[in-house]
């Protein structure tokens, strides 16, 4: 039996290298073809009408205008907006109408009369006060944890005031801080939806989705019809981020009129829903109190943060605080606030960007007030042993990829104590740094693997490739399991009907994708093996695949790919190899550091913030694609970049309303906006004979902080909630 | 409806937001019928109102398709045509995703009527058949899900014939009119400046 091992760096021919995405010219030419792209015969087009109110009892819901408006064919009321129900938050999808054309079903929407009544609505998160009178708060769990125990007689309460009391006045320096993150949309540029075709009992979903495998069973359950009369098919997905596991009651809905109409219909969610319902991350607000000895290691942590996740309540949960930096004593309590909003939905690293906003502002903040160095504060605490990371040697790692990372933003020559550098006219410019973690376990995945008698090697699995490089990562790691070039191996996904592997969520893919294709391709190779060791009378295990050939290790004796498949008679051979998210393996790992610091520019008579570098250092075990790994980065650190300065939900504290809920208003980074971004990729051979990790999450933890924190060291005020506004800027510093 | 006295339908020939209301809207009719005049310029308005047949000049080949007033040329070409490079992302322009070429010039599908598209010469991301632009996105791995990369190598592409030696700096200001959610940004900027490097 095989064993499941990655070759050496040394001997790789693929692995680790910079290979083109295999779709790469498919996305640039448009040929790809997304959920929103697919056109069936005959479609239909439909658009929903949304609520227009937060919070609100629908008395009248009337579509026989609808009905009777040119073009369209049929029109679908949900469950949920009823007449006598409550609509929770804005946006929510009232009725569908399904027409010949879009333009043919928006008019039938407009055509659907709609009457409510309007009821209270709390939107301000921020407010906990409001929140507590408003009656919207619950408790949100926490956790004391204490060097000292309580004696015997003590009341455990009174302890834990006291002894937080004593650790905060015995400390050399004390912060008391106010911190914040709004909550923002995952605004997948393809909206959430799907065009599906009803026939004879079966359903064919394309559907944008993360979770190709895994929502089959959503639709045939809410159908009355089994998984395996379902097809989900999605080749190609414009976002996702953590909010498209489900095929949603719009995908089920587009079903059943599908079924209904006896035509194929194309429903995806417009641009205003998409911002309203499909997606948003809870907000994070803190009141912290932190003190520290002369070298700012971290004595005690009290703090009490709040937020929303949505019309549940909900909000950043309190397991990962304080974030990486956590000293031995400490009290964390979370509350929640409950939202006229739509409920959240995971994303990329759900809690840790928020977390991460909330802890290392504290942090720098102290830095600040000492007068120190932010990275000795960083590194003090590392140090002493005050991090919780799910690296096994993490304070290590950490200290090594800020070093690094100090190197490539040049932290010593560019640093200069809070507020104290050199303004040129209204410009000041700061570093500020920051940690993050993440876990990674390798996800389920199954996978059939067919090597031909003519030598073509093909693989079938259900996983889904959301920009990351899933299919490019998998033919790299057939073709170096082969010996063969990346174009001589055909990978298939985005299939239901392919083995099941697990949905891309919480950087999972990767580690699932290699285990199964790594195994199955092992197992492939042992039966080629043994019919080429026959032909070459030599023993099977002197034989490696290099080069289009099988040869005996170390000599020229050797036979090439071809000839050794014809090897296999008339039938192709057929390996089906399965992981299982937990299993003990070589060949993958979890739990990651990572470093990022940021270069702005502040100008403080107009409050607009520049990013002038930001450079990232990441960990993630074995590289696969160095290329597509880089650019996950990239694109994690320009995420961060909008959150930090541009990005937030908007909400009408009379009505509810999302009020930037357009592109044109809910602001993102553009082009133009993102300064000079570096990253490297830490993996020394400690970190590569860990196997591989996802690394989608990890670097979109540190972004919102590191800038934040650099703004802070710039200006010598903070600004305490992100995005940073220039208003928000101008306002901290007129309070200063 | 009658908006014939409304001082900007006359005035442009158009007013958009007649048209998305549907029913009967003021067009330029002589273009459509000919297809010579220039639809973007002053017409005498005139009522159109219904679906018409019309010729679009698409990626060098006239296209029959149907179109009523309220139909945008995004609709056209993603539904008639099965041109589903330019994107749906926002119906303003915002996001630049439905970026062609209308013309020559870089516009968005998504805020033009089919109706005024007549007689212009329309070029889509389809026609660009791999060229030096979309080579420089794959090598620099400008795109990641590449919902938003059509569009982006349309305006790229645009930006470029415009200004083919630009600089870094010309580039990171000049290519501002699209969205990138995954955030390609600094990969786009890499491939752009190799293509304007290689003068292609
Ligand atoms: S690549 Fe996904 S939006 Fe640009």
């Amino acid at each position: 039996m095989a064993e499941y091992t990655w070759p050496s760096r040394e001997a790789t021919a693929v692995i680790g290298k910079e290979v083109d995405r295999l779709d790469g010219m498919a996305k640039a030419t448009g040929a790809a073809k997304y959920t929103y792209d697919v056109n069936l015969k005959n479609q239909l087009i439909a658009v929903a009408l949304g609520c227009p109110h937060a919070h609100c009892k629908i008395t009248k819901l009337d579509v026989s205008a609808a009905e009777k408006t040119p073009g369209v064919v049929a029109v679908h009321i949900f469950e949920h907006a009823a007449v006598g129900r409550e609509v929770e938050w804005e946006g929510e999808l009232l009725a569908v109408v399904a027409a010949e054309s879009e333009a043919a079903a928006k008019a039938g929407v407009a055509a659907i009369k709609l009457e409510y009544d309007e009821l209270p609505v709390f939107v301000d998160d921020e407010d906990l006060a409001a929140a507590e009178k408003a009656g919207r708060t619950g408790k949100g769990g926490g956790k004391t944890e204490l060097e000292r125990e309580p004696g015997d007689d003590d009341d455990e309460d009174e302890f834990v005031e006291k002894e937080i009391a004593r650790l905060l006045k015995e400390s050399k320096y004390v912060v008391e801080g106010y911190y914040g993150i709004d909550a923002i949309t995952h605004c997948c540029l393809e909206p959430h939806g799907s065009t599906v075709e009803w026939k004879d009992g079966k359903l064919l979903a394309y559907l944008s989705t993360q979770n190709v495998s895994g929502t089959d069973e959503g639709f045939a359950n809410d159908l009355g019809i089994t998984s395996s009369d379902v097809e989900v098919k999605c080749d190609y997905i414009g976002g996702g981020f953590g909010s498209k596991f489900a095929p949603d009651y719009w995908g089920v809905a587009a079903a059943k009129i599908s079924k209904e109409t006896g035509r194929p219909i194309k429903f995806l969610l417009s641009r205003d829903q998409e911002l309203k319902i499909a997606g948003n991350r809870p907000s994070g607000y803190i009141n912290v109190k932190i003190g520290a000895d002369e070298n700012g290691v971290l004595t005690v942590w009290d703090s009490v943060h709040w937020g929303t996740a949505g019309y549940k309540g909900g909000g950043v949960s309190q397991t990962v605080m304080p974030y990486v930096i956590r000293p031995k004593n400490y009290r964390r309590i979370a509350t929640t606030v409950a939202t006229n909003t739509a409920q959240s939905r995971a994303w990329r690293a759900p809690n840790h960007p928020q977390a991460c906003a909330m802890s290392q502002t504290a942090i720098d903040d102290m830095a600040a007030k000492m007068g120190a160095n932010s990275y000795d504060v960083f590194a003090a605490n590392l140090r002493a042993g005050n991090v919780d990371s799910q690296h096994p040697d993490a304070a290590n790692v950490y200290l090594a990829e800020m070093e690094r990372c100090a190197e490539l933003i040049d932290w010593k020559a560019n640093w200069h104590p809070h507020g104290k550098g050199k303004a040129k006219g209204s410009i000041v410019d700061g570093l500020g740094m920051a940690l993050h973690t993440w876990g990674g376990t390798a996800n389920n995945s199954d996978c059939r693997l067919k090597v031909s008698p003519d030598g073509s090697v093909e693989a079938f699995c259900g996983s889904q490739d959301l920009g990351t490089g899933t299919r490019t990562v998998i033919a790299q790691v057939l073709a170096e399991t082969f010996g063969l070039g990346i174009d001589q191996v055909r990978v298939n996904i985005g299939s239901s009907k392919y083995p099941a592997s697990g949905a891309s969520g919480g950087s999972t893919t990767v580690g699932g994708v290699c285990e199964s294709h790594r195994r199955a391709g092992l197992d492939a190779l042992d039966k080629l093996f043994e019919l080429a060791a026959k032909e070459l009378g030599v023993d099977a295990a002197s034989l490696e695949a290099v080069g289009g050939k099988i040869r005996v290790k170390g000599s020229d004796k050797s036979i090439a790919w071809k000839k050794a498949c014809t090897l296999l008679g008339m039938k192709p051979l057929e390996i089906n190899a399965s992981y299982k998210r937990g299993d003990v393996s070589t060949l993958s790992s979890s739990g990651v550091c990572g470093v990022q610091m940021a270069h702005v520019e502040v100008d403080k008579e107009t409050g607009v913030i520049k990013v002038k570098k930001f450079v990232a250092v990441q960990d993630q075990g074995l590289v696969i694609n160095p290329k597509t790994c880089k650019s996950q980065i990239y694109g994690a650190m320009i995420m961060g970049i909008a959150a930090a300065l541009y990005e937030r939900r908007i909400t009408d504290p009379k009505s509810g309303a999302f009020v930037n809920a357009e592109l044109a208003d809910y602001k993102l980074a553009r082009l133009g906006d993102i300064g000079e971004l570096v990253v490297d990729l830490y993996e020394p051979e400690s970190e590569r004979q860990r196997g591989v990790i996802g690394n989608g999450e990890p670097p979109a933890i540190s972004p919102k902080a590191a800038i934040a924190n650099a703004v802070a060291n710039a200006l010598g005020v903070r600004v305490p909630v992100v995005p940073l506004t220039p208003k928000r800027v101008l306002d901290a510093l007129a309070k200063a | 409806m009658t908006d014939l006295k409304n001082k900007a339908a006359k005035k442009s020939g158009f007013n958009r937001r007649d048209f998305f209301r549907g029913s009967g809207a003021i067009a330029a009719a002589t273009a459509l019928q000919t297809q010579t005049a220039d639809a973007f310029q002053d017409q005498s308005p005139q009522i159109i109102s219904g679906e018409t047949t019309i010729t679009l000049n698409v990626n060098g080949k006239d296209h029959q398709v149907k179109a009523e007033p309220r139909t945008t040329l995004l609709e056209v070409l993603r539904y008639q045509l099965d041109l589903t490079g330019a994107k749906p992302v926002s119906s303003d322009g915002s996001s630049g995703a439905s970026t062609i070429f209308v013309d020559g010039k870089p516009m968005t599908a998504s805020t033009i009527l089919a109706l005024q598209a007549a007689g212009k010469k329309i070029e889509t991301v389809e026609s660009l058949g791999g060229d030096a632009v979309q080579q420089a996105f794959v090598k620099y791995d400008a795109e990641q899900c590449g919902f938003c990369t059509p569009g982006f190598v349309m305006a790229v592409r645009s930006f470029l014939n415009k200004k083919p030696n630009a600089s870094e700096a010309e580039i990171r200001s000049g290519l501002n009119g699209n969205i990138c959610r995954c955030g390609t940004y600094a990969n786009i900027v890499e491939a752009a400046i190799s293509v304007a490097k290689g003068g292609n």
